[in-house]
């Protein structure tokens, strides 16, 4: 190649650098004001079934079987009240976050300390025990409906919060142990020897020291605990029969025995996405760390 | 970091252990013993041996299941994954605009999921539903409770709805944490749009990715509730899942025996891709290490 092909090759490319230098500055700006379209579309779609839900969450039952409208024309509270006055509607909120809360409570109670066992000892087994445990995150909760009928059944157990409250530690215990070994790892272990050092004995420090330090993650895991508990239907379904029903379990018997009451299902759905939506507020910023069992 | 041997942690991790025995071992184990025994009710039972696996591994009706499960979830990544990407891409990076976009593109996540079925049923419905009506009048012959491709569709999407943000915030958490050095460099070569994507920001969301992926593949593999409140798996048996067909068999129709071993080889396949999973991310975090 002579010196000449030389000098033109790299003056063609640096033009060409040039040039796509140009292009992509270009590129970048349209795709700064476009990228703010993606997001909103993406919301747009999110929205669309929820607005459709509320909606007709105060519209009467002639309006949604009758008139299609886009709001409701004839605006009524009746639903909520239906909501609100019937106890076999209420209690199932309230069922609902007993077992709830139990099953974050009893979840976090043991695996904060096998998540500082796993994340600062080896022992014998560690990580089979480990993979164990994720296991039983991914088990379908459809194996184990039968069975655990059967076990809670044999403790007289069935229909009480504390059954759905345990059978959902099945997935939240192994998902807590995750989330806070992730968290725990990031807490440098020589805080953890100073403390010993100064005279702290265990218990004290892991209360007094340690979980103000990771109060985050403790945070998160309840967090997800609290979601998964939540939404699950399946299991919670199958362990009641009518005095721990969750409120998801009494909307489908309501879809299926009593006809069509569009406008209180759809405000039961309403109020099921309410505690949510609340919680979701305080974890904004750790969501997605969460999701990622800790290990972003 | 390095942990020290320590053979007294089992006792931290015993009440975890004592628990997840009762709420996995003995259930676990209560489906080993009914999936090689027969009965005729009244609590006798016979000794079947390995009859209902052979009887499972040859019906067709599971084969037709797993097939359509597994179709389900090749489709779910195939759509989720690169829209999820595409959107966190194009997630505000500062400003008032990152706390509303994550609490409300969360917001699907924390709805239960029979709630999530209904919202759909109703939105989809051709006389009550905004979607179904928008369909009707566009010409669009929809009807999910009577045609097998619209119902697919309705699932799918909706499915796209529901699980789409998680995919988007583990990816959001992946690029937020790219320091802004790399993308000072990448301008100062010169660098395209896609090559900043290629080799900065695509290398660094691998391990959220990988995440991303496997929850998808076995949420998506487990699906019981949202297509059961819509289609109730029909029409037909043409949206029946894995766990639908599992929970018709054990506790609709009680034929505990071949819904046993039905669990444990579906179990089976479980275990051996969260074993894949499992091996697979604590390497991509030695390599991280190092």
């Amino acid at each position: 190649m002579s010196e000449q092909d030389v000098a033109s090759g790299t003056k063609a490319v640096g033009r060409s650098m040039t040039s796509g230098k140009v292009a992509s500055l270009n590129r970048t700006r349209s795709t700064v004001r476009l990228g703010w379209l993606v997001p909103t579309l993406y919301i747009l779609f999110l929205m669309l079934p929820l607005y459709w839900l509320i909606n007709m969450s105060f519209k009467t039952n002639q309006e949604i079987t009758g008139a299609f409208s886009l709001w409701p024309r004839d605006f009524t509270w009746r639903n909520y009240a239906v909501i609100f006055s019937d106890p076999s509607w209420y209690s199932g909120y309230i069922n609902s976050i007993i077992y709830v809360v139990l099953n974050t409570v009893i979840s976090l109670a043991v695996a904060l300390p096998a998540a500082y066992a796993f994340s600062r000892y080896r022992f014998l087994g560690d990580k089979h025990l480990f993979f164990w445990l994720l296991t039983n995150r991914m088990a379908p909760p459809a194996v184990f409906a039968l069975p655990f009928f059967q076990l809670y059944s044999a403790f007289g157990l069935i229909d009480t919060h504390i059954a759905v409250a345990l059978a959902h530690c099945l997935f939240n215990v192994p998902l807590a142990v995750w989330i806070l070994e992730g968290f725990m790892s990031g807490v440098p272990k020589e805080i953890d020897e100073t403390a010993y050092i100064d005279g702290y004995s265990f218990p004290r420090f892991f209360v007094r020291i340690f979980m103000p330090l990771i109060a985050s993650g403790i945070g998160v895991a309840a967090f997800f605990c609290f979601m998964f508990s939540w939404v699950e239907l399946l299991l919670a379904r199958t362990l009641t029969t009518t005095a721990a029903k969750p409120i998801s379990a009494i909307m489908t018997r309501t879809v299926s025995a009593s006809g069509l009451d569009w406008g209180v299902l759809a405000a039961a759905g309403v109020l099921t996405i309410i505690p949510g939506a609340l919680v979701i507020y305080f974890v904004r910023n750790y969501i997605a760390k969460g999701f990622a069992l800790g290990r972003v | 970091m390095d942990r020290t041997w320590n053979n007294k942690a089992w006792f931290l991790v015993l009440p975890v252990l004592v628990l997840v025995a009762f709420s996995a071992i003995i259930p676990l184990m209560t489906v080993v013993n009914y999936s090689v025994q027969d009965t005729f009710g009244n609590n006798q039972f016979f000794w079947a041996g390995l009859d209902w696996f052979d009887d499972t591994l040859h019906s067709e009706r599971f084969w037709a299941a797993l097939w359509r499960n597994l179709l389900f979830s090749g489709i779910i990544l195939a759509i989720e994954i690169p829209l999820g990407i595409f959107i966190a891409l194009n997630m505000p990076k500062r400003g008032w605009g990152v706390p509303v976009c994550l609490v409300l593109m969360a917001l699907p996540l924390l709805i239960p999921w029979n709630v999530v079925g209904t919202i759909w049923q109703v939105f989809g419905r051709v006389d009550i539903g905004l979607l179904g009506r928008t369909l009707a009048s566009l010409g669009i012959d929809y009807n999910y409770v009577q045609d097998p491709f619209d119902a697919w569709a309705t699932i799918v999407v909706m499915d796209v709805w529901h699980w789409t943000s998680l995919v988007v915030l583990l990816c959001y958490a992946g690029l937020v944490s790219i320091p802004d050095a790399y993308y000072q460099a990448a301008r100062i070569d010169g660098a395209s749009r896609w090559s900043v994507f290629r080799f900065i920001q695509l290398p660094k969301m691998q391990r959220v990715l990988l995440i991303a992926v496997l929850l998808r593949f076995m949420d998506s593999f487990m699906i019981y509730t949202e297509p059961f409140v819509v289609t109730g798996g029909g029409p037909g048996n043409e949206t029946t899942f894995l766990s639908i067909d599992l929970v018709k068999m054990a506790i609709g129709q009680f034929d505990v025996g071949p819904a046993a071993a039905m669990s444990l080889i579906y179990f089976l396949i479980v275990l051996l891709v969260s074993y894949v999973f499992y091996t697979v991310m604590t390497n991509v975090g030695k390599g991280a290490e190092q």
